[in-house]
């Protein structure tokens, strides 16, 4: 854990307080069964809204506390523990942070006091087919007036169907970039979306739709995923953790042989292992929060390293407790398969371990 | 000397920087004018006029070679804060170190805890000049991960003790001056019959010989006791409860291993980005990628747990600099680096493909050679210092908790 400031131990404890008892992982379970529209609990939403979680990365001057990105890890990292379902990620950080550096004051103005309050829903709408590859998009931005007209597709865009505003990268006239368009405009039409981790998203369609850009093009573009790749590593280093921990607690209780089966060695150095990959793992995540925190030019080596890193241990952690709880960690009854599946949703979510190898790769010039 | 304590701002670091400037000898900047070995001090080299002896001396009388002791003892007094400024200079300023030294690294600080009076003014003063240099008798042929299965035998004689047995792995055991060993005084009982005892390597009886590894020649040791006298106040602590001061050196030790790791070598490592070595040997594709593309994968891993693995050791030292208290991170540290060592020299010769398989001979240049004796010398990595098995289970048992086995 970083050595944290006063206001962030204070910010944590509230978040770890409040998830504990008012989001645990039956909550997500609860929202699987009722095939909620969402795929969160609004009433959940209304509480994280008014403890000015949405807010936590915006400017003062558009209604938020500017308490920074380690600041909303923190949370994040809270909220993974429990699996908590919520458009904290794609609202108050990923879309809050393209309009934050790519919006215009008018736009600023107009959206951010919103997302800050957590009446508005905002989310980042990125991949155009089943592999993350924002360079690549195909989604046409054409010239129409003072703004521009969308056409395409978009897939796995989180909080799809609750979003009031999206956020789309598109191909215009000059390169790619960012365009805002509201949920409710024309040409728009959304697909809620089955995932096997029970969260929120949505394939959407756009059709002559009108957009408005955000200034930055692709630049905006990569700053933009790179805030919210750090945020997701962080959600999954509070998911791995407490997978990691619950998976502990259990070979210190369940017996066979006659003893713990946390006594036998074959055990013992796979959760040493485990353990070890944590260390590293968090130790990047909060590396990469502290450096979009100052807006260090090795932000996005960091972020990267920090999104693979952190991939490949939760999808390590996530595998693991199934397999050393056994047959239990089998039956939907148990947690283990909750955690199991978020681990591989969250590591597509904004490049997989195998796109963020290659980005580190190619920043270092080889 | 002047007055180091108290301030650990920015004046004391210019002081640190200014004084480094001033006393560090111009032929060192040119490594090929001094013997190597002389950075380890010893009586081989006190005296001497070789600039790296100047400079250990100088740094000595400053406190630098063991910035963090007491001055009663010849250190440098200073707080941590003081002490890692001085650190950061002397890297930053890409001055060498001043003294590499088992005294000051694994010793001193327990001669400090567990020593009486007479002993630390006896030896820590001649361990903060570098006038004698130490070796660690602690490894035995029957005694490796098991090191409390130690046999060498140290008997009361009544007005000396004397010792006989054997050591192995003993590093630098050819060079050095005295020995810090563990030695069992009670053969009934296993952990309470060891006791921790200092040898004079002139004492009559005691013989070393160098040990060849598969990477060829090797600082390593075998050392002989053969009936030799030590004197009575050669025993640090009480009699028979020597592994707790065993252990806590081998603390030391792991944390100076592991700090060895942090720059991206480990024993046997070779300095150098391996992506960049890598696009020398194989080349970029028309992509700008490294056109082996499964190669460029695995060192994308290696190059990323080391930068974790970095990031880690800063992160353990600002937390425990905040809480001043025992930090859980720190028990992973040895076993990582040492797994990502061995990995990274892997993909080093592995990247020098038929280049990388040189043993010797001007048809490899001495990065390829030394490519080749690294990775070899890597194998160690896991075994010296605590096995990497044995480091998991002191993650297991004493940072997990997890049970003993019935």
């Amino acid at each position: 854990m970083a050595v944290l400031s006063e206001e962030q131990s204070m910010l944590r404890d509230a978040a770890k307080a409040w998830t504990q008892e008012k989001s645990p992982v039956r909550a997500l379970r609860g929202l699987r069964d009722s095939r909620s529209d969402h795929g969160y609990d609004t009433e959940a939403w209304n509480e994280m809204a008014q403890m000015g979680w949405a807010g936590v990365i915006v400017p003062e001057a558009y209604g938020g506390s500017e308490f920074g990105f380690l600041s909303m890890g923190l949370i994040l990292e809270e909220l993974g523990r429990t699996l908590t379902a919520s458009p904290l990620l794609a609202s108050g950080l990923a879309a809050a942070s393209a309009l934050t550096l790519g919006g215009s004051e008018a736009q600023k103005a107009e959206w951010l006091p919103k997302i800050a309050d957590g009446s508005t829903i905002a989310t980042l709408a990125i991949d155009d087919g089943p592999h993350h590859a924002p360079e690549r998009t195909a989604l046409a931005a054409t010239a129409s007036g003072d703004g521009y007209r969308l056409n395409g597709r978009k897939t796995f865009v989180l909080e799809g169907m609750a979003a009031d505003l999206l956020v789309v990268s598109a191909r215009g006239p000059k390169g790619i970039g960012l365009f805002l368009v509201r949920a409710d405009a024309a040409g728009v039409n959304r697909t809620r979306l089955q995932l096997a981790d029970s969260r929120g998203a949505a394939n959407v369609t756009f059709e002559e739709t009108p957009a408005q850009a955000l200034a930055g093009g692709a630049g905006l573009l990569d700053q933009v995923l790179d805030r919210a790749r750090a945020g997701v590593a962080a959600e999954m280093l509070g998911s791995a953790s407490q997978a990691f921990e619950t998976t502990l607690d259990y070979l210190k209780v369940r017996v066979q042989f006659g003893q713990p089966i946390g006594a036998f060695q074959a055990l013992q150095h796979r959760a040493a292992k485990m353990f070890t990959d944590l260390e590293l793992s968090r130790s990047a995540v909060e590396a990469a929060l502290a450096a979009l925190d100052v807006d260090s030019p090795e932000a996005p080596e960091l972020v990267s390293l920090a999104k693979a890193k952190m991939g490949d241990t939760f999808h390590l952690v996530s595998n693991e407790m199934v397999q050393m709880h056994g047959g239990i960690g089998m039956t939907d009854a148990h947690e283990a398969g909750f955690y199991l599946k978020r681990a591989r949703a969250a590591e597509a979510a904004f490049g997989n371990q195998a796109y963020h190898r290659d980005r580190y790769a190619r920043l270092q010039g080889y | 000397m002047a007055d180091l304590g108290g301030a650990d701002g920015p004046a004391f670091r210019v002081q640190v920087r200014d004084w480094l400037k001033a006393n560090y000898p111009p032929e060192l900047r040119d490594p090929a004018r001094t013997d190597p070995e002389a950075v380890w001090g010893g009586r081989a080299f006190v005296g001497s006029d070789d600039p790296q002896s100047v400079w250990m001396r100088r740094a000595a009388e400053r406190g630098f070679t063991a910035p963090a002791w007491p001055r009663d003892y010849g250190g440098g007094g200073l707080s941590p804060a003081q002490t890692r400024i001085v650190e950061q200079e002397i890297a930053a300023g890409g001055y060498r170190t001043p003294l590499a030294s088992f005294g000051v690294w694994m010793l001193g600080p327990v001669l400090l805890e567990y020593a009486t009076e007479d002993q630390r003014r006896e030896h820590l003063p001649k361990i903060v000049r570098g006038e004698i240099r130490w070796c660690q008798g602690y490894s035995e042929p029957g005694a490796g991960s098991d090191l409390a299965a130690l046999a060498t035998r140290c008997e009361d004689m009544g007005d000396h003790w004397l010792i006989n047995g054997q050591k192995i792995w003993t590093s630098y055991a050819d060079k050095a001056d005295w020995c810090f060993c563990l030695v069992r005084t009670d053969t009934a009982k296993k952990h309470e019959g060891v006791s921790f005892v200092l040898i004079d390597m002139t004492s009559p009886g005691v013989e070393t010989r160098p040990i060849r590894l598969i990477s060829g020649d090797s600082p390593f040791c075998e050392t002989f006791f053969t009936d030799v006298k030590i004197p009575k106040g050669n025993l640090v602590g009480k009699v028979n409860a020597g592994w707790e001061i065993a252990k806590r050196l081998l603390q030391y030790e792991r944390q100076n291993i592991s700090g060895g790791f942090g720059g991206g070598g480990g024993a046997g490592g070779i300095a150098g980005d391996l992506g960049k070595i890598a696009a020398d040997y194989v080349g970029l594709d028309e992509t700008g990628r490294l056109a082996d593309a499964d190669l460029r994968s695995r060192i994308t891993r290696n190059k990323m747990d080391f930068r974790a693995l970095q990031q880690t050791i800063a992160r353990v030292a600002a937390e425990s600099r905040a809480s001043n208290g025992p930090n859980a991170a720190t028990s992973i540290i040895k076993y990582a680096a040492a797994a990502m060592a061995q990995e990274r020299s892997e993909l080093m010769v592995e990247a020098m493909g038929a280049q990388g398989l040189g043993w010797a001979g001007d048809e490899y240049s001495p990065l390829e050679r030394q490519a080749v004796r690294g990775w070899l010398r890597s194998k160690g990595n896991s075994i010296e210092g605590g096995t990497s098995e044995v480091n998991l289970n002191v993650i297991a048992k004493r940072v997990l908790g997890l049970p003993d086995p019935k």
